[in-house]
């Protein structure tokens, strides 16, 4: 069955509560998960206190001020700081979002949460292993598909052609939303999660695709494609403002054209 | 889920382990069905309803009279034959979602399909048995 429950040795225990800057002023509380693979102990949320007037405003540069001033083995993933990259995707306050992109104003209530993506191997503190989320991106072979010669230029699409691909190309493979929703919490293994499906629209709907049929027959499984249960996390959880869940329902009304 | 507890330890790729056995190249059928039925439950529904206050407080002699019907037979065999197909494949989604040991799913999706079916079949058995008077 589906374990509804961490097992024994992922459960939280009291973590560490650094002191508060010296002489600051206005200071944000930060709860932080921490896990180290090498000391063999279970994960604990450490809090820490975050000097706003000496950091930017983001979730992200809160983190990068705590491993600078408080404590360096703070291990997080960031490269791009503006929302590109994707690298700095974790869980803020109870929802997946890029720490680059989330202003700490923005959380109420208190301390800023902070957890790894869920459901997925941690590697480190806040670093998930995204090993599956990766080979099932490969998996819809992301690459133009043709048979015809290529053409001395390039493959021509019209402007309408080129607008199908409007809120899907512009994915950049955080884990934000896949890691949100609940069918790929149960079956990641077979599942590929919105984020590969959303990229898979993002090929079946491509004029210049020459692979359409195989793309679609590569995806129709009752596991594969249909585990989707237009729950909807993915939406919400997008920090791009796309809708995994709407390409995920093209592909399957795809699928009924195809058979109707 | 820490690293330590990463299920199924093997040495095959991570590619390798997603494509596994391969696309099954089934599920729309399923897909398209299950919204059949609900759109066909959806519209049967006010006369199913209407028919079951009418059968309110009579006694047999009364339902058979009802149910001798045509058009009230056909309408409750129609949407128990809906209701029964997606019964079916909605259960049979649950289970795929949450029984994860493959022995006990198969036994869980074939007694899904008796039950779906035995229901289906004892339903209309009522119906036809009320409506020919027997």
């Amino acid at each position: 069955m589906v374990e509804f429950a961490l097992p024994k040795n992922s459960k939280i225990t009291g973590g560490k509560t650094w002191p508060k800057p010296v002489g600051a002023t206005d200071v944000r509380e930060f709860r932080v998960y921490r896990w180290n693979p090498d000391d063999g102990k279970n994960p604990s949320v450490d809090t820490y206190y975050v000097d706003t007037n000496d950091c930017g405003p983001m979730v992200l540069d809160g983190l990068i001020w705590i491993k600078n001033h408080i404590d360096p083995s703070l291990t997080f993933r960031r490269s791009c700081r503006e929302g590109v990259c994707g690298s700095c995707a974790m869980n803020i306050d109870g929802q997946n979002t890029l720490a680059c992109t989330r202003s700490m104003h923005d959380v109420k209530d208190g301390a800023v949460k902070i957890n790894p993506l869920p459901h997925q191997p941690v590697v480190k503190d806040l670093v998930p292993d995204l090993t599956n989320f990766y080979a099932q991106y490969a998996s819809v072979e992301p690459w133009l598909k043709t048979t015809s010669p290529t053409p001395q230029k390039e493959w021509r699409q019209s402007h309408e052609d080129r607008e199908k691909l409007d809120g899907l190309y512009e994915c950049i493979l955080c884990a934000c939303c896949s890691t949100s929703c609940p069918s790929y919490w149960w079956n990641s293994d077979r599942y590929l999660g919105p984020a590969a499906l959303l990229q898979a629209n993002r090929w079946v709907s491509d004029s210049r695709d020459e692979a359409t049929g195989e793309r679609l027959d590569n995806l129709e499984d009752p596991f594969r494609l249909y585990r989707c249960h237009t729950i909807m996390n993915c939406a919400k959880a997008c920090p791009k403002g796309l809708n995994p869940a709407e390409a995920i329902a093209e592909l399957k009304l795809k699928m009924v054209e195809r058979q109707v | 889920m820490s690293a330590t507890d990463t299920p199924k330890r093997s040495m095959r790729t991570p590619l390798g382990r997603v494509r596994n056995l391969g696309a099954a190249h089934s599920g729309t059928s399923d897909f398209w069905r299950q919204r059949i039925t609900g759109v066909a439950m959806t519209l049967l529904m006010i006369p199913v309803i209407v028919i079951v206050m009418m059968l309110l407080g009579r006694n047999q002699a009364g339902a058979a009279q009802i149910l001798g019907s045509l058009p009230i037979a056909v309408i409750l065999l129609l949407f128990i034959f809906a209701s029964a197909w997606h019964m079916k494949i909605g259960m049979q989604v649950v289970i795929e979602d949450y029984i994860h040991n493959e022995k006990l799913k198969l036994v869980s999706i074939m007694l899904n399909n008796f039950f779906s079916i035995a229901v289906a079949l004892a339903s209309t058995y009522a119906i036809l048995k009320l409506s020919s008077g027997v």
